[in-house]
């Protein structure tokens, strides 16, 4: 098993168009029922919109803040899953039965498991 | 230094053919078998490369092993416990190395039946053409895991700088392995699609050894010779699958005539123009074969069309009358699979010459609206043919300027020139 990050971002909607996607909340439950139940789900998030966002940066030992997000794009990253899935095929799977996924995109990344941040830090300790 | 007697170089010769031979029929099945019992494409890569190069001074030392194939196989496996024993880093080490250990201990069967090797060299395939990888990712994958061609070649059929080639298909291994891309055959549900897929590879690589002409034409043919290994490839493996034979005989009907494609000005020539004597019959056959193959599978798909079309033209271009009727029907059934403007605008075309220009020019009508097909000068040479058959001579001028002024090709121009002069003498 390997850890899947799902990483959803879709285009910012005027209140109309977000209605509509409010309206589709059973279809969330559903995805995330079906996940907990099949024990795949490790994690799962929606997030404040991005104007909610502070992006920190600490450059020349000073702390920089930022209202807003990190990058201004036109899709915005809205919520995540965290899931544990056999392969590939099985998160790909998953991923496009996000109910956002019809409107926006589902960024599908694996996560780096233990032995693979050691062979990073040997690697770094090697060079150094 | 080379005194040791005058039969040394020859034993050397014939080790080296050995390899060769070797490295050309079973590496592909070596390496995907390796794959499943290592786990990591990369690695079981670095090993069989290991093998071979052990392989050239040892048979040159000891002689041709009677089983080469199974003599490669061991010493990847072997290479591949050494490489993983220095690798402390890869994530289930340990597993991976008891596995290959235990697979060791059991000697002498190293190969395994032959449906576990088929069905590791199909692992690979659609590992290779999994969707998640970029499409040109995909080809040069497949290129380097299952065909014979270096990095080098492959960057040069595909007209980019080798390390470029290099870092793409370095880029795709990693992705699979990172990504833990599965090496397997698709379950049934998903196979349709992605067999659809592998075949979209497969016919890419084919048309870009066949149908460009820039670039080294050596290298170019090498990419249709690779296409079409890959076709027998899949159809050994999965021959219940009717558009695997249908892939297969429209790659081989095309090449067939290769040699004639082309004269000595490099200028392309037209089907009706070209030296039948330069046509390989013996691929005609092995096409013709295929395509009956997948016809007696009964389920049509859009390259058992297509081929059977390329057959009907390729035996009416003798002279004698084409068969158009079956030809537009034949189309009519293409258009229903695989609705693309350009599918309608040969069909258009065939009809016409089935069923009178007027019928043509009815169906090519909705596609002259069409803004993507607006600067395609097929679109435009079509039309004005049509028209100058139902007699619209002003019209036609008119379709065939256009045509005239989208062609980037000057053989093609003269042609339509020609044309548009001898119409306005009418």
């Amino acid at each position: 098993m390997s850890q899947y990050m799902m990483l959803l971002y879709a285009p910012e909607v005027d209140e109309a168009e977000q209605a509509e996607h409010e309206a589709e909340l059973p279809l969330w439950r559903e995805l995330n029922e079906s996940l907990r139940e099949s024990g795949l789900l490790l994690a799962s998030g929606r997030l404040h919109p991005a104007p909610s966002a502070t992006t920190v940066r600490v450059r020349g030992g000073d702390v920089e803040m930022t209202d807003g997000p990190f990058a201004v794009t036109k899709e915005i990253l809205g919520g995540y899953y965290l899931l544990d899935c056999r392969d590939l095929d099985e998160a790909l799977k998953l991923a496009a039965r996000v109910p956002l996924a019809r409107y926006g995109s589902v960024e599908v990344r694996p996560v780096m498991d233990i032995s693979e941040l050691e062979e990073l830090a040997e690697a770094a300790a090697g060079q150094a | 230094m080379s005194g040791t007697g005058e039969r040394r170089p020859a034993a050397d010769d014939r080790a080296a053919a050995a390899v060769a031979l070797t490295f050309q029929e079973e590496r592909a099945a070596v390496l995907a078998t390796l794959i499943r019992h290592v786990g990591d494409m990369q690695l079981a890569e670095d090993a069989v490369q290991d093998a071979f190069a052990a392989a050239v001074k040892s048979w040159q030392r000891d002689g041709v092993p009677a089983n080469p194939g199974a003599w490669i196989t061991v010493a990847a496996r072997r290479r591949a416990i050494d490489r993983l024993r220095r690798n402390r880093s890869l994530s289930d080490r340990a597993d991976r190395l008891a596995g290959l250990l235990r697979l060791d201990a059991q000697e002498h069967s190293p190969v395994s039946e032959e449906d576990a090797i088929g069905d590791d060299r199909l692992r690979l395939i659609f590992t290779c053409c999994h969707p998640a990888l970029e499409l040109a990712s995909r080809v040069a994958l497949t290129l380097r895991a299952l065909g014979g061609l270096t990095t080098g070649e492959i960057a040069r059929a595909f007209l980019v700088a080798e390390p470029t080639m290099g870092k793409r298909i370095v880029r795709a291994k990693r992705k699979i392995a990172d990504a833990h891309i599965p090496y397997r055959v698709p379950p049934d549900e998903e196979l349709p699609d992605r067999l659809r897929g592998v075949l979209r590879v497969v016919y890419l690589i084919f048309n870009e050894g066949y149908a460009a002409s820039e670039g080294d034409r050596l290298v170019r043919g090498a990419l249709c010779d690779e296409a079409i290994r890959l076709g027998l490839l899949l159809s050994k493996l999965m021959p219940d699958e009717p558009e695997v034979w249908g892939l297969l005989s429209l790659m081989l009907l095309h090449d067939a005539r290769r040699a004639a494609r082309v004269d000595a000005d490099r200028r392309y020539v037209r089907l009706e123009e070209q030296d039948r004597t330069l046509w390989d019959e013996a691929r005609i056959r092995q096409g013709r074969q295929a395509l009956e193959r997948s016809v007696r599978l009964r389920r049509p798909g859009e390259y058992q069309l297509q081929a059977a079309i390329t057959a009907l033209h390729i035996e009416t271009s003798d002279g004698s009358a084409t068969d158009w009727s079956q030809i537009a029907e034949l189309y009519g059934a293409l258009v229903k699979l695989n609705p693309s403007p350009v599918v309608e605008l040969n069909r258009a075309a065939a009809v016409g010459f089935a069923a009178g220009p007027e019928a043509g020019l009815e169906l090519l009508d909705p596609l002259l609206g069409d803004p993507a097909l607006e600067r395609y000068q097929p679109l435009h040479a079509t039309h004005a043919e049509l028209l100058r058959r139902a007699g619209e001579s002003e019209r036609a001028a008119q379709a065939y300027e256009q045509a005239i002024a989208l062609s980037a090709n000057v053989v093609e121009r003269v042609e339509l020139e020609w044309r548009l002069k001898t119409l306005k003498a009418d």
